[in-house]
């Protein structure tokens, strides 16, 4: 098939399938759940097709604005490696986390809705990769959003699921408005909104000052998708929903999604760099906030839920180099979505095995009773905190070795430190929850899942170790791929650095946390997420809210009297003086009447 | 016809009749007296339309037209009358009178 063709299945099978179970099947979910299924399987076999055609130009767009030739808006597709190697990981990350759920929600009462939200979710994570213009990126990306929504809010009785969709909607917005402004401030500078032609408009553009603000506000839309500081407190609350959606959504891809967008215009930043700069700054300060937040959290999803703040920190740290780093930022983000998905499948394996519980001082000596899922959440581990060898290692090391090239000094530091952090957390939640002796009935009684369960967790601890390597990472095609060859070419300062952060933090959490029964330190500033929530409703409460109150009292007692209460008064004060006229004796109505006359003949004559 | 009659007569005459009938409209306070004196300034009207046209001389001749209108305007008077008779009887039904100034529940 043709690469066009191929496109254009990817991003409307999933469409059919969604459609399909809302309007026709979704009374019968089993069929429901196996129709999401296969369509995420086709999904991933075209993507493989796709990946094996190579770069392409799609040729057919469909012409959905038309107001030329000032302005026109295509759904068109941009097939390059970026874009293959990116929804290569969706369809293949959507596909495991499809069949995982088939086992994860079986008893579930909402199965239909949820496949349903899932397949929509494919379909608009496809829209934002294989997108050639801002345009139709910026519709996927709102699209993702709804699905987002959905899939957080499933267990809708629940008050903390809906909350947190709501919440998730709500903070993605404030990102959204910053990035379709930033959508349109392109267009002005440039007069385009296709990739291709800003890349090339995009050097003949005069006013700096403009461009800084138009790429900080593209940004904007990154900051809240892929939840970087200040509008990461959206993505903790969204543990709430289902652990697949958590896996795919919230740690895989859809968060991936502002990276990505990020790389597809790294020449926007390239063109800026003041905006470059602010972009690994933000990356910087979630990387090390997210990890000292992830240092005193109790709820294994929310460990890793930090812990994928803390790594997109990592991604948008890279793309803040501009094109110089897009490539390892990307990287990061094709292992990451591996380890981070099986991590997070791993934790709903537990939770699921453990009669949903979340509490890892509550689980223990898990080891022993689920094997393959320790050894699969042991290698993701191990990727995640960067033991050699591991494809998160050759990643990380891409990113850092990056920073220092560019001299991006501060950034780089901060980035060393998170090394520090990552093994510690990630060696604690691991000791906690696996070994020791089991602390509940619930962990006790816990027995490995079901193979369709572990076959996804098995490949992706697969991807999770080699995803790094030559014959894996060749579709993806970016630079800095690892091979043995990488690690002594590169060897410096950087590698020895991670390696003693790898040690510290392992050794550390291992002398503290190996016998311990409940948590021997305690910092409530970092378990409190730096009461960044309690500050946000701190505004919301007293000074939005406040201000509110100071407007509707403006409105009540100056704005309503003078123009409302004023004008009807004086109206009412004409009517009953004119009132008085009307006496209801004919007489006078004659009387009036023959005045009248006279004054005209008067007048006329 | 005399000779001696002149038109100022005649439209003294029905200026008269216009005023008390003016009058009577205005000061009186019985429906029927009001009614009547309306009639009058009807009369005045037509004697007026009458005399000018009987003074207006077209070729030596005195034009007649106007004697059209004064016929319309009987017409429409008796129809007038029809119509506020039938009126002032319903009224009176209701209020037992037909005292002008007790009618003034027709007010804003």
């Amino acid at each position: 098939m043709n690469p066009d063709t191929l496109a254009w299945l990817i991003l409307l099978l999933p469409l059919l399938s969604a459609a399909t179970i809302v309007v026709g099947i979704g009374r019968w979910s089993n069929l429901s759940a196996l129709v999401s299924t296969g369509t995420a399987f086709l999904s991933l076999v075209f993507s493989v097709m796709l990946a094996t055609n190579g770069e392409a130009v799609a040729s057919i767009a469909y012409p959905w604005i038309d107001l030329s030739p000032s302005f026109q808006v295509n759904i068109g597709f941009t097939l390059d490696k970026l874009a293959i190697g990116m929804i290569l990981i969706v369809s293949s990350i959507g596909f495991l986390v499809h069949l995982f759920s088939l086992g994860y929600m079986r008893e579930d009462s909402g199965k239909s809705r949820y496949f349903a939200g899932l397949s929509l979710f494919l379909f608009s994570m496809s829209g934002i990769v294989l997108a050639d213009n801002f345009v139709m990126m910026f519709i996927f990306w709102e699209l993702v959003g709804v699905s987002s929504y959905i899939l957080i809010g499933h267990w809708y009785e629940k008050n903390s699921a809906a909350e947190a969709g709501k919440k998730a909607f709500l903070v993605n917005r404030i990102g959204d408005f910053g990035f379709m402004t930033g959508i349109l401030l392109v267009w002005i500078l440039t007069g385009s909104i296709y990739f291709k032609e800003i890349a090339q408009a995009v050097g003949g553009v005069a006013n700096a000052g403009l461009l800084n603000a138009a790429v900080l506000c593209v940004f904007a839309g990154a900051v809240g998708k892929s939840a970087q500081v200040p509008l990461h407190v959206w993505l903790p609350d969204a543990m709430e929903g289902p652990t697949p959606v958590s896996a795919l959504i919230h740690a895989a891809t859809m968060v991936a999604a502002g990276v990505y967008m990020l790389a597809r215009v790294s020449f926007l930043v390239d063109a800026s760099a003041v905006a470059g700069t602010t972009i690994a700054w933000v990356g910087a300060i979630t990387a090390l906030l997210a990890a000292l937040m992830a240092l005193q959290q109790d709820d294994i999803k929310r460990i890793l839920a930090y812990s994928t703040l803390s790594q997109l920190g990592y991604m948008v740290m890279a793309q803040g180099l501009g094109s110089a780093g897009a490539d390892a930022g990307m990287f990061h983000l094709y292992t990451h979505a591996f380890f981070k998905a099986l991590l997070f499948l791993g934790s709903g394996a537990v939770i699921y095995a453990c009669h949903h519980e979340q509490d890892i001082w509550r689980m223990g000596g898990l080891r022993k009773r689920m094997p393959i899922t320790f050894w699969t959440f042991a290698l993701g581990t191990a990727a995640l905190i960067a033991v050699p060898f591991t494809s998160g290692f050759w990643s990380k090391e891409a990113i850092l070795e990056a920073l220092l090239q560019q001299k991006m000094h501060g950034p780089y530091a901060v980035g060393i430190i998170v090394a520090f952090l990552t093994p510690f957390y990630m060696t604690r939640l691991v000791l906690v929850a696996f070994f020791g002796p089991s602390r509940t009935k619930e962990a006790e009684h816990a027995r490995e899942v079901e193979p369709v369960m572990w076959i996804p967790l098995a490949l992706l601890a697969i991807m999770a170790v080699f995803s790094a390597y030559r014959f894996l990472a060749a579709p993806l095609a970016a630079a800095g791929h690892a091979d043995f060859g990488h690690l002594f070419s590169h060897f410096g300062l950087t590698a020895v650095l991670s390696l003693i952060g790898l040690v510290v933090g392992v050794a550390g959490a291992w002398f503290l946390y190996r016998t311990a029964q409940k948590d021997p330190i305690s910092i409530p500033l970092f378990r409190d997420k730096f009461r960044i929530d309690e500050l946000y409703l701190f505004f919301v409460d007293k000074i939005q809210d406040g201000l509110a109150r100071g407007l509707t009292r403006l409105d009540r007692d100056v704005i309503d009297p003078l123009i409302a209460r004023f004008p009807a008064a004086l109206s009412l004060a004409g009517g009953s003086v004119s009132r008085a006229l009307q006496t209801g004796n004919v007489q006078t109505y004659a009387f009036f009447f023959g005045l009248g006359v006279v004054a005209l003949l008067y007048f006329v004559l | 016809m005399d000779p001696s009659l002149t038109l100022n007569p005649l439209l003294l005459v029905s200026g008269l009749l216009f005023a008390i009938g003016l009058t009577g409209v205005l000061a009186r306070r019985n429906l029927l007296i009001i009614f009547m004196c309306l009639e009058l300034m009807l009369a005045a009207g037509n004697l007026t339309l009458v005399a000018f046209s009987r003074f207006h001389l077209v070729d030596g001749a005195p034009a007649y037209d106007a004697h059209v209108f004064v016929f319309f305007v009987i017409t429409v008077a008796a129809a007038e009358v029809a119509v506020g008779l039938a009126i002032i009887i319903a009224l009176f039904r209701s209020k037992k009178s037909t005292d002008v100034t007790e009618v003034t529940t027709m007010k804003y």
